[in-house]
């Protein structure tokens, strides 16, 4: 069962998992996982390939929808509302509860119309000047505005990955989500990339509701307050970021940041 | 000897070659060891092999082409021959005559002044072919002996044979094009000699299509061979009508199969629609002519149009479009595909719904793609005969009426080379000129879809 370290409870829950398990078919992905994400800090989900972290992460905006044999039991709040529910539209829960991928996804449009393309699905906008404006807020959040402003009509797949990775996370910003969901943003970057990123992560935290998903441990020690270790479908250990690393509760969690396997 | 039993002879020897290439190598092996050989026996052998059948199969090639000629010419300096008309039709039909007298063809001479043409003919026939077979025989003996001597344990016979693999490969791909280039040419030449006759402003600016294969062919009227009519018919069913038809059904049965169908829906509707593109045109044409055509006719008459042609530019088209419903689809269903799954997820983790994602980024960058489709569709529908042949009829009207009867640059094309005149006639050769045109324009089409389809690939490779 999952060891949830006892000194969380000062944590406002944005988004809570209850006995959440996920199916592929007859395969049982995710085990009865329970977890609440806090609304201020960075929560990072670490373990090793194939234990369900980014499959949870995918239940968290319904992106397991598009896998037609996926299917999803437990419940997930979002402020209080089950979004598992039948009336819940996918549409709003997704604006709100935004995802950054493993590798750079933007679309071979401009750099402009990557960020516009958010707003204009969802109406954000009313006129060319807000959604300038909207496109250049995201873009200064994502830390990406001073190296794009001069060429906002250049393809966004003509920037260099990290840039990319950056378009994408303003992408997300652009429609002002309350969470934001990153499946490994930084394994198809190079080091200074992946800097820059982790930087970035850090200037959104406490504005937005931030999980990460993550192979490097140390990324996770650096920009996450809150980790939760999967192994095997299941939630091992959970708790401040801080006590998983110096101070874990169960064998799997120490053999695991020891280096022992994964 | 036919030149099918020559070659069975020459394959017959290249074997034999085979096989004592082997012997040779494997001879050498035993007495030197088995690393003593540069290349494998069975390299050896078919190098011999090939310096066996390749020289008399080119030798054999040449000489089929070369000998009747050859046999003519003996036959036209026999004394025989004097008494033959100087030129034109009868000289070549009593020479064609004594001709098929000699090699058994006919059983005998029905004219007289072929008769004495038999002998000369079956004389220089026979010595002809036994030229022929000796030297053939012969460049298979030289050519297989020179190569089983230049066998040696050091001789690299694998990089020999590997090259000459390599040159009848590319024999075999410049085929394709030769042939192609053969057709251009011989186009070339008649529209020429069309042009010559007609002025091609005349032609392709005239507005009035009507050449009359019965006129005087030395004195053509210039205004009878506007061929603006025939182009407008063409464009007007073949890019105008047919597209209307076939680019939206094409672009949403591709949209569905990708993104909506299941997969097991998708694995036989994709199939099944796929063969529409081999039902053969002339049951399309059948289809247009006996129940599309009546049915707009009997739909023109309701709804008050008087005096509706049972022949319609519409039928065509509307058949036509149907036809390339195939081509389009499968174009756009595979350049769909290809767009990679971050893009849709992407799009789907901003909020947008299916129908938006595949309005506003699927689409988009599959519409390289999705245009290469379409191009090679319209050529497909601008070289299409049958269906406008049965359904819109060959009148030449230039108009924008799609119920009335129409025609296109191919059905001119069948129509005047079937014509009543003369193949020197300008309305015969028109044919060419249209044909000329009609390659250009199919060429231009076919060159700028692979461009775009390449721009496409490099896209997301």
């Amino acid at each position: 069962m999952t060891v949830v370290h006892p000194n969380l409870e000062d944590t406002e829950a944005k988004m809570s998992a209850r006995d959440v398990s996920v199916f592929y078919g007859d395969k049982q992905a995710i085990d009865n996982v329970s977890i609440d994400i806090p609304t201020k800090y960075v929560t990072a989900f670490i373990g090793p390939s194939g234990c369900g972290k980014s499959t949870f992460l995918r239940t968290l905006n319904r992106m397991n929808d598009t896998i037609p044999s996926a299917r999803v039991e437990g419940e997930i709040l979002l402020d209080g509302d089950d979004i598992y529910r039948s009336k819940m539209d996918v549409v709003q829960l997704r604006a709100r509860v935004g995802m950054v991928f493993q590798k750079p996804n933007p679309f071979p449009k401009s750099i402009y119309e990557n960020i516009a393309y958010g707003p204009r699905i969802h109406g954000l906008a009313e006129g060319k000047q807000e959604l300038d404006a909207i496109v250049e807020t995201s873009l200064q959040r994502a830390g990406l505005w001073n190296e794009v402003k001069d060429r906002l009509d250049d393809s966004g797949t003509a920037l260099s990955g990290g840039q990319q990775q950056r378009l994408c996370i303003a992408r997300a910003i652009a429609v002002d989500p309350e969470v934001i969901l990153m499946d490994e943003p930084c394994s198809a970057l190079d080091p200074i990339a992946t800097a820059k990123i982790e930087e970035l992560i850090d200037e959104l935290n406490g504005r937005y509701a931030i999980v990460i998903v993550t192979h490097s441990m140390q990324q996770a020690a650096r920009v996450s307050q809150r980790t939760a270790f999967f192994h095997l479908g299941k939630m091992v250990e959970y708790g401040r970021t801080s006590d998983i690393f110096t101070n874990p509760l169960e064998e799997r969690t120490k053999d695991y940041i020891t280096g022992r396997y994964g | 000897m036919s030149v099918t039993i020559l070659l069975l002879l020459a394959l017959g020897l290249g074997l034999a070659g085979w096989l004592a290439g082997r012997a040779r190598a494997w001879s050498f092996r035993r007495s030197a060891g088995a690393g003593a050989l540069a290349a494998l026996p069975s390299y050896h052998a078919w190098y011999v092999a090939l310096w066996i059948v390749v020289p008399m199969v080119v030798f054999i090639a040449a000489w089929s082409v070369i000998g009747p000629q050859l046999v003519s010419q003996h036959v036209l300096a026999s004394p025989a021959a004097a008494d033959l008309p100087a030129f034109g039709f009868k000289r070549e039909s009593l020479l064609a005559e004594a001709r098929a007298v000699a090699t058994g063809a006919a059983p005998a001479v029905f004219n007289d002044g072929a008769r004495a043409l038999v002998e000369p003919y079956r004389e220089a026939i026979g010595r002809y072919q036994t030229i022929g077979i000796v030297v053939a025989l012969l460049l298979g003996f030289l050519g297989g002996a020179w190569s089983f001597l230049r066998i040696k344990p050091d001789f690299t016979a694998r990089t020999r044979v590997e090259r000459t693999v390599m040159v009848i490969l590319l024999l075999a791909s410049l085929v394709a094009i030769l042939t192609t280039l053969g057709i251009f040419v011989s186009l070339v030449f008649e529209t020429v000699r069309f042009f010559g006759m007609v002025n091609p402003i005349d032609f392709l600016f005239g507005l009035h299509w009507g050449p009359d294969p019965m006129a005087n062919p030395d004195n053509p009227d210039p205004s009878r061979y506007g061929a603006i009519p025939l182009f407008w018919g063409t464009i007007f069913i073949g890019a105008i009508i047919a597209m209307i038809v076939a680019i939206p059904l094409g672009l949403m049965s591709a949209i569905y199969l990708t993104q909506y169908a299941d997969p097991r829906l998708r694995s036989w509707v994709k199939p099944a629609l796929e063969i529409l593109a081999g039902v053969p045109t002339v049951v399309y044409g059948y289809f247009a002519a006996l129940t599309v055509a009546p049915f707009i006719r009997d739909l023109a008459l309701a709804l008050g149009a008087s005096n509706p042609s049972s022949e319609s530019a519409l039928a065509a088209g509307l058949v036509m479009g149907v036809m390339i419903i195939p081509f389009v689809s499968s174009m756009a269903d595979d350049s769909i595909a290809a767009v990679p799954q971050a893009m849709r997820d992407g799009s789907l983790a901003m909020g947008a719904t299916t129908s938006e994602t595949i309005r506003r980024v699927l689409v988009p960058a599959a519409l390289p793609g999705i245009v290469a489709g379409v191009m090679l569709a319209i050529s497909r529908a601008i070289g299409e005969t049958m269906i406008v042949v049965m359904a819109a009829s060959t009148a030449a009207n230039l108009s924008a009426n799609p119920l009335e009867a129409m025609t296109t640059v191919t059905v001119q094309i069948v129509a005047m080379l079937t014509g009543e005149g003369s193949f020197d006639h300008p309305a015969t050769l028109s044919a060419f000129a249209l044909g000329f045109v009609l390659f250009l324009v199919t060429l231009g089409l076919n060159f700028v879809a692979l461009r775009v389809v390449k721009r496409f690939r490099e896209a997301y490779e």
